[in-house]
């Protein structure tokens, strides 16, 4: 009987959450690529103030990058992505959350590079998506560098493309990820 | 026993599931200024100037034309054989300063630059500001000449030049709906006589209506008080449009009374109504087909780009 409590009284200690050590990045890196095979012109843009944190004790991860601080060389390019394609005054943040799956595969406390699995939600123009992410986590003196490569459809998003810019905004869209991670407990 | 258990169970793991969305909202960084963009699809609403600016580093390459009246019918194909042409050029400074030049083909034969500043912009959130507020001035010089006058008259080269000051107060309602105010003062050096006023105060209002993502109509509207233009009859100019927005132009079609480009025309020198009744009470119209194309160049490109 009083195992049985003792037991409970432990289980339900461990799942509030505990003051547990959380990385943090205000500054991640997220570069993308939607130019079609053919087309004439780079429609590439970059962000340089996305957030993201993570918590090393469960490997829960979120991300969220604000779409009006993407950064195109063409101004009217930028317009257009905001006006008509993610349309960020009704959608402001695209966002990830999810967990690392294979968290045991990583040691936080030891420099080096550790390939992780990820899993989680997606959302970006309104649409929730289960998705699963490769990327590497570099532990070096007590900070963390993530990196990630993926690829997401358009139509996954409901990011329509006109026809008379098919030949020119591709389908797929190549994402490019690279955060400074640092503890913040 | 075992409900406590399975109570406490069901406690840690409800506990752990919310963890995730908890972290989520860790990112919220608290209210930001959000400004208003594309208020209008150009920095032009039809004829005249709108609240938005060229972007820093870009070139916007101008054609506008105005033909002929349609009334003139088949003979003069609805109007399309007498165009008259506006090239200009226009750069952004910064975001918040434009500069021009452009040179229009109707008679005076008009060259104006221009600069346009934004001192208030729109924006909600963190700092809000209801309105978006512009200061536009231009100075034009009319490049053709006088007509001969007997005795001969020694023209001075100050009577060719005309000055415009502008305040534009927009407003973008909604995604779809923007509207904007626009008090005018026009400058003639040189008027028809001396009961013509040299400084002309007119009030302009103008709206878009966007229906599709790429697709927008426009209305503009110059009202030129009266009493200052006394030696000539004139009207004031309505012009009603669409933008159409593709990948690197916006294309602007519409049908106006006014066969002018630059704000001396529009203001001081539409002739013809809409619709009017000629000296014998016949109906006439004033309206006529006009176009303005935009082709954005990026100049300098944004320093943090890649």
């Amino acid at each position: 009987m009083n195992k049985l409590i003792f037991a409970s009284i432990l289980s339900l200690l461990f799942s509030v959450s505990l003051p547990a050590q959380q990385y943090f990045s205000r500054n991640a890196l997220v570069k993308f690529d939607a130019t079609a095979p053919s087309s004439p012109e780079e429609i590439k843009a970059v962000n340089r103030s996305g957030t993201a944190v993570l918590d090393v004790a469960t490997g829960d991860m979120a991300w969220k990058v604000l779409i009006k601080n993407f950064l195109f060389e063409k101004s009217l390019m930028q317009e257009h992505f905001n006006e008509n394609y993610l349309e960020s005054g009704k959608f402001p943040n695209a966002t990830f959350s999810g967990k690392i799956v294979n968290l045991s595969d990583v040691n936080f406390k030891k420099d080096g590079e550790y390939k992780v699995r990820t899993k989680g939600i997606m959302e970006m123009h309104g649409v929730k998506k289960d998705v699963e992410i490769p990327g590497t986590i570099t532990v070096k003196d007590g900070k963390l560098q993530v990196k990630t490569n993926f690829s997401v459809a358009c139509a996954d998003y409901n990011v329509k493309i006109p026809g008379t810019v098919s030949d020119k905004v591709g389908k797929e869209v190549k994402i490019n990820i690279d955060a400074p991670m640092e503890p913040k407990s | 026993m075992k409900k406590i258990l399975l109570l406490l169970l069901f406690v840690s793991t409800s506990a752990l599931l919310s963890a995730q969305n908890d972290l989520l909202d860790l990112l919220d960084e608290g209210p930001t200024t959000d400004y208003a963009t594309a208020s209008f699809k150009a920095n032009r609403v039809i004829s005249g100037q709108s609240i938005e600016n060229t972007p820093r580093g870009v070139l916007d390459f101008k054609i506008a034309h105005r033909f002929g009246q349609f009334r003139f019918g088949f003979e003069e194909f609805w109007g399309l054989d007498n165009a008259n042409t506006r090239i200009g050029f226009d750069y952004g400074i910064t975001d918040r300063f434009m500069v021009g030049v452009g040179r229009s083909s109707n008679a005076d034969k008009i060259v104006e630059t221009f600069g346009k500043y934004k001192i208030l912009r729109q924006s909600s959130g963190k700092k809000v500001m209801p309105v978006t507020l512009s200061y536009y001035a231009d100075m034009g010089i009319k490049t053709s000449d006088f007509p001969a006058t007997d005795p001969p008259r020694d023209e001075l080269f100050s009577n060719r030049l005309s000055y415009t000051h502008q305040l534009l107060i927009g407003r973008k309602f909604s995604e779809t709906f923007t509207l904007q105010l626009m008090p005018t003062l026009l400058h003639r050096n040189f008027v028809p006589t001396t009961e013509d006023a040299n400084d002309i105060i007119a009030m302009g209002i103008a709206g878009r209506l966007k229906i599709t993502k790429r697709v927008a109509i426009n209305a503009e509207y110059y009202y030129t008080l009266p009493d200052q233009i006394v030696s000539y009859d004139y009207e004031n100019a309505l012009a009603l449009g669409v933008d159409i927005e593709t990948g690197g132009h916006v294309f602007q079609l519409h049908i106006t009374n006014s066969g002018d480009m630059n704000y001396k025309g529009i203001i001081s020198d539409t002739r013809e109504d809409w619709f009017y009744q000629d000296e014998n009470d016949k109906w006439l119209s004033g309206l006529r087909f006009g176009f303005n194309i935009s082709r954005v160049f990026t100049i300098v490109k944004p320093k943090d780009f890649y």
